[in-house]
């Protein structure tokens, strides 16, 4: 199996999800920067990871949604490879339209770093089917735009289509309808604000982030 | 030309930044501030025939990239 983390100037989570994706799955994982404009071929899996890419200009994600290897990511999407969205990765997803809706300043106005306990509310997609009759995931968030806005019939139907993957059972930034990551229409894209890539192994906290990545490409 | 944008989120969507500038402000001693909102103006020059033009630019320009019109409303003002 193969994944590729996407690298933009600020992404800070690139190398975490390069060691999770590689400890929980034994995927190898090839490092793509931003300015690449074909990604290798045969990948199965394409992460955007967590940062502060672009240093958040504009708006975050903004400004990564339009690198040149966005175009190869939107392709390689369309052709059925997964696509993770992790943090600033949803966030980038979201402005890229790869994913409806936005990310929002934290309804505390806090930049929120913690655990969270997640409820798998669909765990059907390809992105969750590991976690099988598991209900609950714990991982940490650290964001200081993560709260998930979309208008109520956007709501409506991603509730309807069975396309909300986690909810908070807490919520910490005052995410709309407790949402904490979403998949496409097609079920290839994944926008996810916790990071499983801070919750792959016991040591961590929590090893509920690897059974992301193995619902994707195995176990290792 | 010169074209400024501002923007804004939209009405019904909740700006916690000017919620809590509002709050600041009461607590400063103006309890009378209200419906404070918190925006981005952006400046730049535009090259275009007319200021007609320049406004359709413009105007696409915050569609593509400097407003998120899943959230954010703008408005546009061409100074020839």
């Amino acid at each position: 199996m193969k994944a590729a983390v996407i690298v933009f100037p600020g992404s800070n989570c690139d190398r975490d999800c390069k060691t999770a994706i590689e400890r929980s799955t034994g995927a190898t994982v090839d490092m793509i920067w931003h300015g690449e404009n074909d990604l290798p071929e045969g990948l199965d899996l394409i992460v955007l990871p967590g940062g502060f890419a672009y240093g958040d200009y504009l708006r975050a994600g903004a400004m990564a949604a339009l690198s040149p290897v966005m175009e190869a990511v939107r392709a390689a999407a369309a052709r059925g490879v997964a696509v993770a969205g992790i943090c600033n990765g949803f966030q980038v997803l979201c402005e890229a339209g790869m994913l409806p809706g936005a990310l929002m300043r934290n309804a505390g106005l806090k930049y929120v770093c913690k655990a969270v306990a997640l409820d798998v509310v669909n765990a059907q997609t390809r992105f969750t089917a590991a976690y099988g009759e598991q209900r609950v995931a714990v991982m940490t968030v650290g964001n200081g735009e993560g709260a998930y806005f979309a208008d109520g019939a956007t709501l409506d139907r991603l509730e309807g289509e069975g396309r909300v993957a986690f909810r908070y059972r807490d919520n910490p930034n005052g995410s709309v309808r407790d949402i904490a990551g979403i998949v496409s229409d097609d079920g290839n894209v994944l926008g996810v604000m916790p990071h499983p890539d801070r919750a792959f192994e016991a040591a961590l906290g929590s090893a509920d982030g690897a059974t992301l990545f193995q619902s994707i490409l195995g176990r290792a | 030309m010169k074209a400024k944008v501002e923007v804004f989120l939209k009405p019904g969507v909740l700006d916690v930044q000017g919620k809590a500038v509002e709050n600041a402000l009461h607590g400063l001693g103006w309890p009378g501030a209200a419906n404070v909102r918190v925006g981005r103006v952006v400046t730049f020059d535009v090259a275009a025939a007319n200021a007609e033009e320049a406004r359709t630019d413009v105007e696409a320009m915050c569609e593509r990239l400097l407003a998120n019109p899943v959230i954010e409303s703008y408005r546009v003002e061409i100074v020839p």
